[in-house]
């Protein structure tokens, strides 16, 4: 079965700029999905093309089997949710809610009954009657999402949903998106630049960069296997070394650093695809997944480090350590226990990960 | 963005103030002077503004004064708001450069040679084409409307520029085509600006002295053309009162006008 | 992210944006432009009597193509220079000074509008905008009242003793100068404010913390910083008021005559309308200048306004 959503070979060039480079993803139904990249990376120009506000200049857009080429936004089954909400500032939050159905023919009973409904999954109900000037940035956004969800579409876009609220709204806010995902079950596309807030809400992440897709997986498979160097450098922190792989076997291999750092070999990858002897590789691991200690225990991986710098969160501290060498690495830490004494800046130790944690990337 | 205000900058302002209105003050008061003088007081009385109402040179003035600042105020605001929407919607399109000189020389022509050239104009006009027979109220309409246009386009094109596209865009994905999009969202958002442009070519179509003079013809004279005839004459509590209603009206309808558009639109911060 | 055109226009499709475009540029160009030229062409002519009151500058009749042209009506003015060139030096400098008049007065007062709260500055512009909608002949015809011989400041003068005879105030300079602030304050007021009311409270603070004094503030900081409405408002005021025909009219004298009320002598009073013309052509000359710098100031607006009001 074809999938819900299907984007083949999407192109758009604005004169000589490439926003959107031969673009192909497909999106199930009832997904939650997340594009996520910087700005400039042309995630705003694809959000654009799906609602039918650009032309592709090549490729096409499938939404459940239909070609949407030459399709008018008015047309499409898709429906926005604006960055800055774009509410009409003359019209009620009733009226904002109301304005598709209205194009869509309903009136009457129907029309009041379905804008209440809405109002109230979006738990506004009785401001019907409020001017979009009277509310609350927040309140603003769910009328938003209240009337860009009205027509049931197809495909609801979200552009930045979460940007203009303050920390904790954006926090409240993000869980409520996702259950009223999964109560109406619409297929969600998220863009945004905040990892964060695709983390959380997203069932896939689509990692975009310069116009094109580099990555699509779930958070955790994102984070903890990166396909290269720029998802891994993006999403989160990351501790990379750079080597020449000196041995490898069965179950793992050795490059040239100063100690020796042990990788486990990657099953997920084809033999085909796995390092061979000299190959220049780079290794990155996770900062959660290093220790650190004033002693060392004999394990394996384990480098001398001098604390560079520390950074006290309260719930962890970063931690940047310098081997002898000058390799930096970025470690993660938690106080176990509220007397123990951890170690502070300048002071020497040891850091070790396992090689099971070691991310390999050509 | 609020701030101290120094002495002097105070001081300053309100004498600027002071010379604003203490002449429409004392004139106004003067309007209620039982004697013939506008300098020396008589007493109260309020005679003049009755003498008004029988003077039927200065009410036919009146309302010829009314009916053309209506039209062309109508026609200006609408060809005001096409030249607003063609500057601010259309990016580089053929003929800006004339479109765009041609719609602001008018704000900064001095009135003398507008109005000299209008009247040539229509001359020259009758002479080929036999329209306009004779200048009345149609040539004058016609001239307030096209200096009032200008002024129009500009009052519209800064509302249009604030304007937030992405309502219109919201509109259509919404399920809205044009010109339904115009007419729902576009229109009603920038009705401020259009009123404000109507009223602004009304004023100016209505307190026009200069052009009117010299496009009116023989039966057509406006309020001001009988204003300034007659204060050449001299200075009476009779044109006092008369100026005094006008202020009067334009004071009540300036005040309402800011009163209703708190209201509805929010303090403007 | 460049955006490849507004749903407006994409939608009203290309006819519908040529015509938006040709009916006002048709209007104008006829009813704006023709006229200008029509000037020009009697500017060429001779008066005589008939109706109109010129020859026609060219024609057929029984012996063929004929024409009128004549640089007489330049020659005259030329000839006659010393009764045009005085006028047109009074009309430049009564201008200028009354724009210097109005900055004096306008920018203190637009300071105090932006700086005020909320509600104290739309009472204020409510204020400024009264006189803006009052026709400006009432209002020059309010400072008669004040300003003649036996009108209101004269009487209380005398009335109060502190003078014997009355001042001298109509057909001078001063009535002038009054004149011109009292129907072009408000006009210098709102280009200012516009630009005050942007200012960033926060720039000036900056100023102050790194150690300017008041005057240094204003004069490094504020004045360049409003000076785009300073620019703005002296245009607004100083070319009208070159052409100004009605307070000359009313409060000036023969010292104060303007090539406003030299135009209307010449049409209204002599029935000379080619002469007319070559003034309003002459009037046109003194402003082409600063008109067509206004335009290029405007110009420079529009670029910055334009690529500040981006696209989603």
């Amino acid at each position: 079965m074809a999938p819900f959503i299907r984007l083949t070979a999407l192109t758009k060039t604005f004169e000589d700029v490439v926003a959107v480079d031969n673009l192909s993803l497909d999106i199930e139904k009832g997904e939650l999905f997340c594009l996520l990249g910087a700005s400039g990376c042309g995630k705003s120009t694809l959000l654009r093309m799906l609602a039918g506000f650009e032309q592709p200049s090549a490729g096409r857009i499938e939404i459940d089997g239909q070609n949407m080429a030459g399709v008018a936004p008015a047309d499409r089954p898709v429906n926005i949710m604006f960055q800055n909400y774009a509410l009409f500032p003359h019209m009620s939050v009733a009226g904002n809610i109301g304005y598709g159905l209205r194009r869509a023919g309903m009136r009457g009973a129907a029309l009041g009954e379905r804008i209440d409904a809405l109002l109230k999954l979006v738990r506004l109900s009785g401001y019907g009657g409020r001017k979009p000037h009277q509310l609350s940035g927040g309140q603003r956004q769910r009328v938003a999402l209240a009337r860009a969800l009205a027509r049931q579409p197809k495909l609801l876009l979200l552009d930045e949903p979460l940007a203009a609220l303050d920390k904790k709204l954006r926090e409240d806010t993000q869980f409520e998106l996702v259950d009223i995902q999964e109560k109406l079950g619409t297929t969600f596309m998220v863009v945004t630049h905040d990892q964060e807030e695709a983390m959380t809400l997203a069932g896939r992440i689509g990692i975009m960069d310069q116009g094109q897709l580099v990555q699509v997986d779930t958070p955790r498979t994102l984070y903890e296997s990166p396909k290269n160097v720029f998802v891994a450098d993006f999403l989160g922190m990351i501790s990379f070394v750079e080597g020449r792989v000196t041995k490898v076997s069965k179950t793992g291999l050795v490059i040239d650093s100063q100690p020796p750092i042990t990788a486990a070999i990657d099953q997920q990858r084809g033999p085909a695809s796995q390092p061979k002897s000299g190959d220049q590789v780079t290794l990155a691991i996770r900062p959660e997944k290093i220790s650190l200690s004033a002693t060392a225990t004999g394990a394996v991986n384990e480098i001398p480090v001098v604390v560079e710098d520390l950074a006290y969160l309260g719930v962890a501290s970063n931690y940047r350590v310098k081997t002898a060498q000058g390799q930096m690495f970025k470690l993660q830490q938690q106080q176990s226990r509220r007397a123990d004494k951890p170690l502070e800046w300048g002071d020497a130790g040891f850091i070790q990960f396992d090689p099971a944690d070691v991310i390999v990337l050509s | 963005m609020t701030g101290r205000i120094s002495l002097p900058v105070m001081c300053l302002g309100i004498l600027g103030f002071g010379i604003l209105y203490v002449p429409m003050a004392v004139m106004i008061v003067f309007s209620f002077n039982a004697g013939k003088l506008v300098s020396v007081w008589s007493g109260f009385s309020a005679k003049w503004y009755a003498s008004l109402l029988t003077n039927e040179q200065l009410l036919n003035a009146f309302g010829l004064s009314l009916f053309i600042a209506f039209w062309a105020a109508t026609i200006a605001t609408f060809f005001g708001m096409m030249i607003a929407i063609a500057f601010v919607r259309f990016g580089d399109f053929r003929g800006r450069l004339a479109l765009s000189g041609l719609s602001s020389a008018p704000l900064v022509m001095p009135e003398v040679v507008t109005g000299l050239s209008l009247l040539l104009l229509f001359i020259g006009m009758e002479s080929v084409l036999g329209w306009p027979a004779g200048r009345g109220v149609d040539t004058i309409i016609i001239a307030h409307a096209t200096f009032g246009m200008c002024f129009a386009a500009v009052v519209i094109q800064a509302r249009l520029r604030d304007f937030d596209r992405a309502i219109e865009e919201a509109a259509c994905d919404l399920g809205a085509r044009q010109p339904f999009v115009f007419f729902s969202v576009t229109l009603p958002v920038i009705l401020p600006a259009v009123i404000a442009a109507w009223l602004l070519a009304f004023t100016l179509s209505f307190d026009d002295l200069v052009i009117a003079s010299f496009v009116s013809g023989p039966g057509s004279s406006t309020l001001p053309i009988l204003v300034f005839s007659k204060v050449r004459l001299g200075v009476t509590p009779e044109i006092n009162a008369l100026a005094s209603v006008m202020i009067g009206i334009v004071a009540i309808s300036v005040i309402s006008a800011a009163y209703f558009m708190r209201r509805r639109f929010g303090n403007p911060g | 992210m460049p955006q490849s055109g507004s749903v407006l226009h994409r939608v009203t499709g290309a006819t519908g944006r040529r015509l938006v475009v040709a009916i006002p540029l048709v209007w104008l160009a006829v009813f704006f432009l023709l006229p200008l030229l029509e000037t020009l062409q009697v500017s060429f002519t001779t008066a005589q009597r008939s109706i109109p009151p010129y020859a026609p500058l060219w024609g057929f009749d029984e012996t063929g193509f004929f024409t009128n042209f004549t640089l007489d009506n330049y020659g005259l003015i030329a000839t006659y220079w010393q009764d045009y060139i005085g006028p047109a030096g009074n009309s430049i400098k009564l201008a200028f000074f009354s724009t210097i008049v109005c900055l004096l007065f306008a920018y203190p007062m637009a300071w105090w509008i932006a700086r005020s709260n909320a509600k104290w500055r739309a009472v204020l512009l409510v204020m400024v905008m009264l006189p803006f909608w009052t026709s400006s002949l009432l209002r020059i015809y309010a400072l008669i009242g004040l300003l003649n011989p036996n009108g209101f400041i004269n009487s209380m003068l005398i009335w109060m003793g502190l003078i014997d005879a009355p001042l001298r105030m109509m057909q001078t300079d001063f009535s002038i100068y009054m004149g011109m602030v009292l129907t072009y304050l408000p006009l210098m007021i709102l280009p200012l404010y516009a630009v005050m009311v942007r200012l960033d409270d926060d720039v000036i603070e900056a100023a102050t913390d790194l150690g300017a004094s008041s005057v240094g503030v204003w004069w490094t900081v504020i004045l360049p910083l409003t000076l785009p409405g300073v620019i703005a408002g002296s245009l607004l005021v100083f070319i009208p008021a070159v052409g100004e025909f009605v307070i000359p009219a009313l409060l000036g004298g023969p010292d104060q005559l303007m090539m406003g009320k030299v135009l209307w002598t010449e049409f209204f009073r002599n029935r000379d309308w080619p002469v007319a013309a070559a003034i309003a052509m002459l009037l046109l000359a003194i402003l082409t200048v600063p008109i067509i710098y206004a335009r290029y100031q405007d110009g420079r607006d529009d670029h910055t306004t334009n690529s500040q009001s981006g696209t989603p």
